[in-house]
């Protein structure tokens, strides 16, 4: 798939919004980036089939649903040690995101991000200690960064031409 | 969140794991669950309705064509936060911003369509606000499963 064609272009941006609830929602994709429904078909089962689309399905409002503590747990990890710690995080059931990233020295020595949601701040906050008393990471400096406010939230949009 | 039956339960987590990419994509979960199509559309619709669904579609490796995203931080004062991220939301290319208990206390996620175009945008927020901008530009990927059960 390239945005070099314009087929897969227009299905990329029209996809943006997402499917419709509608009994046959690739039609009504299909219609809005004008292609056919198999086209469309064809083209989304490669996308998937290559890795492009790494998962197809709903995204809920994790708040709305009752998840309303939601901490960004920031880890800084020796560099010899990170991707190991990093796999064994992203093996815990409570970890929903697991990506290491490039500190910001000196103010921010964190190297290794995972999200932690629950229903309360007392659950999140049991939950990652019991994590880092499993894996040994009492001695890894880490912060719980909760979120007290949403202020945007929109899926990535990738395509931002003016109409 | 209370209200939710047995069914809304089944509708939201089994279509958390994935929607086939096929003409009637709810034709076989319907029947598992006992409904029609048409009925389980409209429980979509009320569970959208309600603010509890968000969207069905994909979650992409951007890279693969050609796309960027990062997660990027700044340092918002108390007294302009508000405008501040006013600012940053105002950028199509934001897709979402939280307020965050930290020195770097305004944290959102940046998508454009070439790695270019991000860095443009990151330099525009850093313009606009006078405040710098940290890029957490991803280095690995151990995890993604943004699935909640409910």
């Amino acid at each position: 798939m390239t945005l070099a064609d314009p087929a897969d272009r227009a299905l990329l941006a029209a996809l943006q919004d997402g499917l419709g609830p509608d009994a046959r929602p690739y039609a009504a994709l299909a219609a809005r980036c004008g292609l056919n429904e198999d086209e469309v078909l064809q083209r989304l089962q490669r996308w998937r089939g290559c890795g492009l689309i790494r998962r197809f399905g709903l995204v809920v409002h994790h708040r709305a649903l009752g998840y309303t503590a939601n901490a960004m747990v920031v880890w800084d990890v020796p560099d010899e040690r990170v991707d190991e710690v990093g796999r064994r995080l992203a093996a815990e059931p409570a970890v929903h995101l697991c990506y290491r990233r490039r500190r910001a020295l000196p103010r921010w020595p964190f190297n290794l991000y995972c999200m932690v949601h629950g229903r309360d701040r007392a659950t999140v906050r049991a939950t990652v200690a019991d994590i880092a008393a499993r894996l040994g990471l009492e001695d890894v400096p880490h912060r719980l960064l909760f979120s007290l406010r949403r202020f945007k939230q929109t899926g990535a949009r990738f395509i931002h031409d003016t109409p | 969140m209370n209200t939710l039956d047995a069914v809304d339960r089944a509708l939201i987590n089994t279509l958390q794991d994935g929607l086939p990419i096929e003409a009637r994509p709810f034709a076989a979960l319907a029947a598992e669950l006992g409904l029609d199509e048409e009925t389980l559309v409209e429980r979509l619709q009320a569970l959208a309705a309600r603010g509890l669904v968000f969207r069905i579609g994909p979650l992409y490796n951007a890279e693969r064509f050609g796309g960027a995203l990062t997660l990027a931080a700044l340092h918002a004062p108390e007294a302009t936060y508000e405008a501040i991220a006013e600012r940053v939301n105002r950028h199509p290319e934001v897709a979402h911003n939280y307020r965050r208990e930290h020195h770097l206390n305004m944290w959102f996620v940046v998508a454009a369509e070439t790695p270019h175009r991000l860095a443009e945008v990151l330099a525009e927020i850093e313009t606009e606000t006078g405040c710098r901008v940290f890029d957490f530009s991803r280095e690995a990927e151990f995890h993604v499963d943004l699935r909640f059960p409910v």
